[in-house]
């Protein structure tokens, strides 16, 4: 069963938004770095690349498989994990935690409203694993 | 609709993750991927691989069949002797790759890719012409385990009274496994020791289980077709419809060891030989990826600003902790060393030709 804080918001593309006022740190959940395995690579943004809300940010490859990552809300990338470079597992470790992928620079707040709190999100996997 | 193995059920049971795989539902990991392709360098792995296809050629005239439809010799074949070896095309081109049995004079086991199971078992029946033979399709009839590793012996071992140590490095045996009637051979595509266990259909089950719980304590883990497509990578063996098919030959495949010109005809033999007179124009190449980012199939490979190909197979290799692949290159830039581009995502990134096998067992036997 995988892990889903309380104090964060989803994506229905399996991306975590942690905000504090206009700024957002931003990964992928504990479900999604469970359903990649191994995460061998993740390539990021630079600072200051401006991405629409739902446009890839990055992608994260495991021995397997490829995936893009989401910006979950528009904005302006503010910091970047540059520790990933060296170790990416921290994705599979700690993926709330260490394993951040990116900050950014909210252009419009109203956005996270749209976003899916825990209980949402947990319902959604299990609709999915349903399909 | 999907064929299933008789070990579907099991594989559901175990957790695994199931995928298509040439028209067969199988699974593609159960643990992890890099969990169990580490337990098969380190341990021991047991695969499901009944999907593959067997086909018996059997009667006076088997082994002139057997030497008409596949480029290695199989005259040079004892009794319970295993070959590994390919079919090609009248133009040379590769049809499967297979292993030769020779159980009996008589008698030789075919074990083909689960893709080309019925149309390798089509077009070996369209060249018996006058040979006394019979050509069956028994993909059915027959279940598939690979039990790999350094542990496979001992684990195996547990279930049989027959002596493993005297089974050689592809060679087969009729082996009672747990009572069951099997083939066991010295054989498998991952770079480690281990055997090839043939079994009826029905007997799948039993042999799965009791080989899964007699390795329990030695590290054995049930592996999907993720680990088996990685660790065959990093041992540099050629995947069947990637790194050659129809319109690559076995010479530039790098597999001209399986190609014996001098063994007499056989299909595709005039356009080897020709090929080999003129010399390659190209060839299969192993490289090493000089970033962190992993090369895919079907990337686009770059030798200064010029395509030459696409990656045949690309991935990271959970043991080496490396990205490598394969590709096809002009023969003139095939030199070991030789540095160029793979395009991953729009960007170019530095990867160099080097010698293969990536990885290369310590040898226990031979």
């Amino acid at each position: 069963m995988s892990n889903t804080p309380e104090d964060l918001s989803y994506t229905k593309d399996h991306e975590w938004v942690r905000v504090k006022g206009s700024q957002a740190a931003v990964g992928i959940t504990d479900h999604a770095q469970q359903q990649l395995g191994d995460v061998v690579y993740v390539e990021l943004p630079k600072v200051g690349d401006k991405f629409e809300a739902s446009e890839p940010f990055g992608t994260v490859e495991s021995v397997k498989a490829v995936s893009e990552v989401y910006m979950p809300v528009s904005g302006t990338v503010a910091e970047v994990n540059e520790s990933l470079n060296d170790s990416p597992e921290l994705v599979n470790e700690d993926p709330y935690g260490d394993g951040w992928m990116i900050g950014i620079k909210i252009d419009n707040l109203a956005q996270i409203d749209a976003l899916l709190t825990s209980i949402e999100y947990e319902d959604y996997i299990k609709e999915e694993a349903a399909e | 609709m999907l064929k299933r193995t008789p070990l579907y059920e099991s594989h559901v049971t175990l957790g695994a993750r199931m995928v298509e795989f040439a028209g067969w539902d199988m699974p593609v990991q159960y643990t992890g991927h890099v969990q169990e392709h580490l337990a098969v360098r380190e341990a021991a792995g047991l695969f499901d691989v009944s999907h593959m296809g067997e086909i018996e050629i059997r009667g006076a005239d088997a082994l002139s069949l057997v030497q008409r439809v596949t480029t290695n010799d199989a005259s040079k074949l004892e009794d319970n002797q295993v070959q590994y070896s390919t079919m090609t095309n009248e133009e040379g081109g590769v049809l499967d790759d297979l292993l030769v049995y020779r159980i009996n004079a008589d008698y030789f086991l075919l074990i083909v890719n689960a893709g080309g199971a019925d149309s390798d078992y089509e077009w070996i029946k369209k060249h018996v012409g006058a040979l006394s033979t019979e050509v069956h399709n028994t993909s059915d009839a027959f279940s598939l385990l690979a039990l790999q590793g350094p542990r496979a012996e001992p684990i195996l071992q547990g279930l049989t009274d027959h002596m493993l140590d005297r089974v050689p490095y592809y060679w087969s045996q009729r082996v009672f496994v747990d009572r069951v009637d099997c083939r066991v051979s010295r054989t498998g595509y991952t770079g480690e020791d281990g055997f090839e266990i043939l079994c009826d259909t029905r007997d799948a089950r039993h042999v799965w289980n009791r080989l899964l719980v007699t390795g329990l304590d030695q590290g054995l883990l049930p592996c999907g077709l993720a680990a088996r497509n990685t660790l065959r990578l990093e041992a540099a063996y050629r995947l069947y419809g990637h790194d050659m098919d129809q319109t690559t030959t076995p010479l530039e495949a790098g597999l001209g060891w399986v190609v014996k010109l001098a063994k007499g005809d056989f299909i595709g033999r005039d356009a080897l030989m020709r090929q080999k007179e003129d010399g390659l124009k190209r060839r299969l190449v192993g490289f090493e990826v000089l970033d962190r980012a992993p090369a895919r199939d079907a990337y686009p490979v770059l030798i200064g600003e010029k395509q030459v190909g696409v990656v045949t197979s690309g991935s990271p290799a959970p043991y080496l902790k490396k990205n490598i692949g394969f590709t096809y290159f002009p023969t003139e830039h095939a030199a070991v060393g030789t540095e160029f581009f793979v395009v991953v995502r729009g960007r170019n990134v530095p990867a160099r030709v080097v010698e293969t096998p990536f990885y290369r067992r310590e040898k226990t036997f031979d």
